[in-house]
């Protein structure tokens, strides 16, 4: 129990920390964000809410009240999701940004995770059952090989052959000029389509880690005392690889699996620019293209909790999944 | 833990191992014992040659490049020809100038960013694992929230507020953002050695905490620490590259990672400038291949089974 404890004492302070980061760094550069968000708005001749500038104020500094002031008014609009409203999709608030991007985000790089942690966790395991073969050779340096290629350099190649040479698939983003976004089956199709080579690039490099870690642990673990037993009782290869080997060995990818789940938003900034992608990575770039702090403040916000979160879910998982860890921290 | 091999000064076997490395290679057995052991592993020899081209290329980088990468008196958008070997930009720069110019960009904030996320992690994870108690527990709170941050959309944040966008900024966004990992490994480490003997017994001799980190705890690390390094470096290396192509990077600075977001922009693809795409791409590769490679050389060192002598 005491490990559960603690794994949630870590989260709640990790949040915490995160928030306070986020409310920190605008604060700690030089000249005033704000100010200059706010003498924008204004020079719009738009109609301003007082309301929005208040806000905005709260989330990026306010040169009048204490830091403490600020920081407790700050604490309560981010209590309430009050993020401000964006600069540069004036009058749209931030939440409302963040809502029209996160599906995109979510579907793209949830799907490619899924397949590279499917992929990768078995490609590991038969590299590991095959060990010091030309199957697992093959497997591992492959797999160091097409790490060591730069990510948006490789979209980049898949872009210039498969878009812009051959034209199987449209170039960039998430879906065609015609069709409006809406459930209808053309429009689906359309996305599909314009989702194929930023998931080809995601899915190259994607499985990669899981490859590597399933293997190295699979690998330790069938040269552990209780796997070379059930070999000398003359169990079956293949029966001792996978319940032996595997079933140990998949743990440490278990949790990491979790925790990229959470890093989703913050692995897709590089693959969304590239394919100029309509979803969260994209728009925080355009936040900070367009010096949208309010924006970009949320985004990372955002961004960080939902990791906190996935590594709290991890933590929880692993101590479920494997005893050994909640006893250790018991003691 | 093995006994890692801190060069020549580790007792017993390993010196052995370097004497008789040094006396089989013949020659220049002036030569560290180290360099020996990463020398005679094939794949970090392979790796250190392709590092000293890199080094090479970069000090020389205004003989190699011929023109200055900045120059934009030449016409637009050119294939690649005996004049501009990789064709020229849509600004009309030497494509060839820029990818030798870019390899310093990669090189410098590679090891400025590598060391200080060394030192900010050794510092760290040393005084963390060795003193422990309520000290270990928030280092150890501010490593794992170094661990979780996100670190492309703290990276793009921290950068995006400043108002000067120097390498010198890049290189702190990505040391600030990349210490966590070495200094997790290093408290661990440390923490194992906290209680051998021989740290024991020079405690028990009267030494002062500084002077048994010095040297009793870090020249047992040396292979852990240049490990660290490497990927440290690998990760910086690759962030900057990031950064760049996202057009973050340091406006003033050719780097591979502007190249490539210059080449995007800049309608490499539709104009089918196969190698003002390709070259920069491939340069970042080789340089992270053969740090990859020289760790292989660097894993020997610290684990005697996988010495190819």
């Amino acid at each position: 129990m005491l490990y559960f404890v603690r794994r949630f004492a870590f989260f709640v302070a990790t949040l915490w920390a995160a928030v306070t980061l986020n409310f920190l760094i605008p604060r700690l550069q030089p000249g005033d964000p704000a100010e200059a968000i706010v003498s924008r708005l204004a020079g719009r001749n738009e109609a301003i809410d007082p309301a929005q500038v208040r806000a905005v104020r709260i989330m990026l500094g306010a040169p009048d009240g204490s830091l403490l002031e600020q920081y407790v008014q700050y604490l309560g609009a981010v209590a309430r999701g009050d993020f401000g409203v964006s600069y540069s999709y004036f009058p749209y608030s931030v939440t409302h940004m963040i809502g029209q991007t996160l599906l995109w985000t979510v579907i793209l790089v949830g799907v490619t995770q899924v397949i590279s942690f499917v992929v990768g966790t078995l490609l590991g395991t038969w590299a590991a059952y095959r060990r010091n073969s030309r199957v697992d050779s093959i497997i591992t340096l492959g797999s160091t090989f097409l790490g060591t290629l730069p990510f948006f350099w490789l979209a980049l190649l898949l872009i210039y052959v498969f878009a812009i040479t051959l034209r199987w698939f449209p170039e960039r983003g998430g879906y065609g000029g015609g069709s409006t976004p809406g459930w209808s089956w053309l429009f689906v199709s359309d996305a599909i389509q314009h989702s194929v080579l930023p998931a080809t690039a995601l899915l190259i490099t994607g499985p990669i880690g899981w490859i590597i870690g399933m293997r190295n642990n699979m690998v330790q673990s069938l040269g552990e005392d209780h796997a070379r037993l059930a070999l000398a009782r003359g169990l079956p290869r293949r029966r001792i690889a996978l319940t032996y080997g595997a079933r140990l060995a998949i743990l440490p990818n278990v949790t990491g699996f979790a925790i990229a789940l959470g890093g989703i938003l913050g692995g897709t900034v590089l693959v969304e620019s590239v394919f100029n992608y309509p979803g969260m990575g994209r728009l925080l770039l355009e936040a900070v293209s367009n010096r949208d702090f309010p924006l970009m403040q949320a985004i990372f916000l955002f961004t960080t909790i939902g990791v906190l979160v996935a590594n709290f879910l991890a933590d929880v998982l692993y101590g479920v999944l494997d005893p050994r860890v909640r006893r250790a921290e018991s003691t | 833990m093995s006994t890692p091999v801190p060069a020549v000064r580790a007792p017993g076997a390993d010196t052995e191992a370097v004497q008789v490395a040094t006396r089989v290679l013949g020659r220049g057995t002036r030569l560290p014992g180290w360099f020996v052991i990463l020398w005679r592993n094939g794949k970090c020899r392979l790796g250190l040659l392709m590092l000293a081209g890199f080094v090479l290329v970069a000090i020389f980088a205004p003989v190699i490049g011929r023109y200055d990468p900045r120059d934009d008196d030449f016409d637009t958008s050119a294939g690649p020809s005996a004049a501009h070997w990789l064709g020229t930009t849509a600004l009309g720069e030497d494509v060839f100038a820029q990818l030798v110019f870019g390899a310093r960009t990669s090189l410098v904030v590679g090891i400025a960013a590598g060391l200080l996320c060394t030192v900010i992690g050794l510092v760290v994870g040393l005084t963390a694992g060795y003193l422990g108690g309520w000290l270990d527990e928030v280092l150890s709170f501010f490593i794992n929230l170094g661990l979780v941050v996100p670190a492309l959309p703290l990276m793009v944040t921290l950068a995006a507020y400043s108002p000067v966008r120097g390498l010198t900024l890049i290189i702190l966004v990505i040391s600030v953002t990349g210490w966590a990992y070495g200094a997790r490994i290093k408290r661990s480490q440390i923490i194992t050695l906290r209680t051998r003997d021989y740290i024991t017994a020079a405690r028990f001799a009267g030494d002062r905490t500084a002077r048994i980190i010095a040297h009793e705890i870090v020249p047992n690390m040396t292979s852990l620490i240049v490990v660290g390094f490497m990927g440290a470096a690998l990760g910086a290396i690759g962030g900057e590259a990031g950064l760049a192509f996202l057009g973050l990077g340091d406006p003033q600075t050719v780097s591979w990672g502007t190249m490539l977001n210059q080449a995007s922009l800049g309608g490499a693809l539709l104009s089918g400038q196969w190698a003002w795409l390709i070259a920069p791409g491939a340069a970042l590769a080789l340089l992270i291949t053969s740090f990859t490679l020289i760790n292989f050389g660097i894993d020997a060192l610290s684990n005697p089974h996988l010495r190819e002598d």
